[in-house]
């Protein structure tokens, strides 16, 4: 149910991202989303890869420090309110959100979003309790081919 | 012969020509006093910047009747060398010399320093105690990565190496890779190199597919560089070997001046050789027992270029008593600083070895450092850099802003004034394959 995200630190000066996406691109790694977190000295480049253990394996052996983390894409409706609802289960749940992102993939009216829990494990079992399931890593991918 | 009751009960890594680590303390002392009596009369004769000096404050060789006579005579250092580069302070003909060795020379001329065939023999004698000390013997297999060259540690130690017996891989510094190949493939139970580049070592085994900590290696000499005591344990901790400090300079002979020996407290003077003295850094006075100051350095035993209390810049003190390994010979505590080292930044002064410390004392905190100092409208700016490693590294912008201030506040608590921390990318900080760089200066003064 779980999707596996990877981070890298970097430094914030320029040619900083360009660097380790180079890297993913000249192996045929497609990066399926990405976000950036960033301070004034250095950033956290946090992307979804389908193959993550060669882009970490590929990354560490150029000098990076990677960190793989769960992360859990979910569903949600495009409408008013629809993160809203998926937020007010996770927190009933006593589940702390960190950050989260989106996909640019849209399906039937529904977004994709993906979501980094203090507790990935409970959040997943909260939202199925109340019929909503997240989309595991094969599902994803088959719905990104398609 | 000279060995103590407590020598010979020590275990089989005890080397007959290790004795000498173990005389009594009177025989040790009128040994050095006849020793010193016959180079303060050689160092005379031979050497002219010696004879003026001792002239100018109407001494004479025969003034020298006791060892604490020493303190009348004249310091020697670095710009002595360098006032009579290259040949100035030999005190044997060429004909007699048979190896010349030079310092990096980071500034300007080098130094260059001789030795007869005699020479080459106290040295080897010394490496080989050296080794001795830290529990090396015959069937050891050395890995040897101090450079190859004019410089003294890759020479000083293969002599050692090989005299007492071990294997010797004459491997030299440099290419990490085929250290790592030969250290697994060669069954190596020992190292020599600088401590920065045994961590660079550490750092790149798992990539090689190599895992210290498996290996049958057991034991570092490390030295050439000042490290401090969180540095040993990060080292030790790591790699599963026993790290040991080895000191020495090319002005006195090269490593194999002290070495620590399995009780890691202190590196033993071999001072048959070398006849230590603790001053005061300002006044040049003679410094209590136990006291810090700069280490004056005797060689008792040199013949192609004797150095009679040469300054070496090295701040440490000497401890007396004996060692619980038997040996009677003092030891110097380990020298984390230098003199020359020191930097001052908005008036305070500040060691490397501090700011070590003060990185070290973070839990999960990191062995690469680099200190750049700038100057900002007036102001100087220390900003340290710090590689991040994965045992640090989270996936949280607060995490690692936290692990930023906790390292700037445990360096501003210890060494007294602000600095900028900047986490980097791991090997983003140079490595050096001899000594480590650890301070930057941009500051235009």
């Amino acid at each position: 149910m779980k999707v596996k995200q990877l981070s890298l630190f970097l430094e914030n000066k320029p040619g900083a991202l360009s660097r380790p996406v180079k890297l993913l691109a000249k192996a045929k790694l497609n990066i399926l989303t990405l976000t950036l977190a960033d301070t004034q000295q250095f950033g956290i480049l946090r992307f979804v890869v389908r193959d993550w253990q060669k882009a970490k394996q590929l990354l560490e052996k150029s000098g990076f420090v990677v960190k793989v983390t769960d992360m859990v894409a979910i569903e949600v409706a495009d409408k008013p309110g629809g993160l809203a609802d998926i937020l007010a289960t996770v927190e009933k749940a006593r589940v702390n959100l960190e950050y989260m992102y989106g996909f640019t993939l849209k399906s039937e009216g529904k977004g994709l979003l993906a979501f980094r829990f203090d507790d990935p494990d409970c959040a997943i079992a909260a939202l199925q309790k109340q019929g909503i399931s997240p989309v595991g890593s094969v599902e994803l991918f088959k719905r990104l081919d398609g | 012969m000279y060995m103590s009751k407590h020598a010979k009960e020590l275990n089989g890594s005890f080397h007959p020509l290790s004795a000498p680590d173990f005389l009594p303390l009177p025989q040790l002392r009128d040994l050095q006093l006849q020793r010193l009596r016959a180079i303060v009369q050689r160092a005379y004769d031979g050497v002219a910047l010696f004879r003026k000096r001792m002239d100018e404050r109407g001494l004479t060789p025969k003034d020298v009747r006791a060892l604490d006579d020493i303190t009348k005579l004249p310091f020697a250092d670095k710009s002595d060398l360098r006032d009579t580069y290259p040949f100035g302070l030999f005190a044997s003909p060429m004909k007699d010399i048979v190896r010349l060795h030079a310092s990096s020379g980071t500034t300007g001329k080098p130094i260059v320093v001789a030795y007869t065939q005699e020479d080459i023999q106290v040295w080897t004698n010394v490496m080989l105690r050296s080794f001795a000390a830290c529990g090396l013997h015959e069937g050891d297999v050395i890995q040897n990565a101090y450079g190859y060259g004019l410089f003294t540690g890759g020479l000083g130690a293969h002599y050692g190496a090989e005299a007492l017996g071990a294997t010797v891989i004459p491997i030299s510094g440099g290419n990490t890779q085929r250290q790592l190949m030969v250290m697994k493939d060669l069954g190596v139970t020992a190292i020599c190199c600088t401590p920065s580049y045994f961590l660079h070592l550490i750092d790149q085994a798992p990539e090689s597919g190599v895992s210290i900590k498996d290996l049958p290696l057991r034991a570092g000499v490390f030295g050439a560089e000042p490290w401090t005591e969180s540095m040993r344990r990060r080292i030790e901790a790591d790699s599963g070997i026993k790290a040991y400090d080895i000191y020495g300079l090319s002005e006195i002979v090269g490593p194999g001046v002290a070495m620590e020996c399995q009780c890691q407290a202190g590196a033993h003077i071999f001072e048959d050789y070398f006849y230590p003295e603790i001053i005061n850094l300002k006044t040049g006075k003679p410094c209590d027992d136990g006291e810090e100051g700069e280490l004056v350095l005797t060689t008792l035993g040199k013949k192609a270029m004797p150095m009679i209390r040469y300054r070496t810049r090295d701040i440490t003190a000497l401890a007396s008593e004996t060692c619980e390994c038997g040996r009677t010979l003092r030891r110097i505590k380990r020298i984390g600083r230098r003199a020359d080292d020191m930097f001052i930044i908005r008036g305070i002064n500040v060691y490397p070895s501090q700011i070590e410390t003060a990185l070290l004392k973070v839990e999960g905190a990191l062995p690469h450092y680099q200190i750049v100092l700038t100057r900002e409208k007036d102001l100087d700016v220390m900003e340290v850099q710090v590689e991040v490693t994965p045992e640090v590294f989270t996936d949280t912008v607060g995490a690692l802003e936290q692990l930023q201030n906790k390292l700037a506040k445990s360096l501003e608590s210890l060494v007294g004034v602000h600095a900028n921390v900047r986490l980097v990318q791991p090997r983003t900080i140079a490595r050096s394959e001899g000594k480590a760089k650890r301070v930057i200066d941009q500051r235009k003064m």
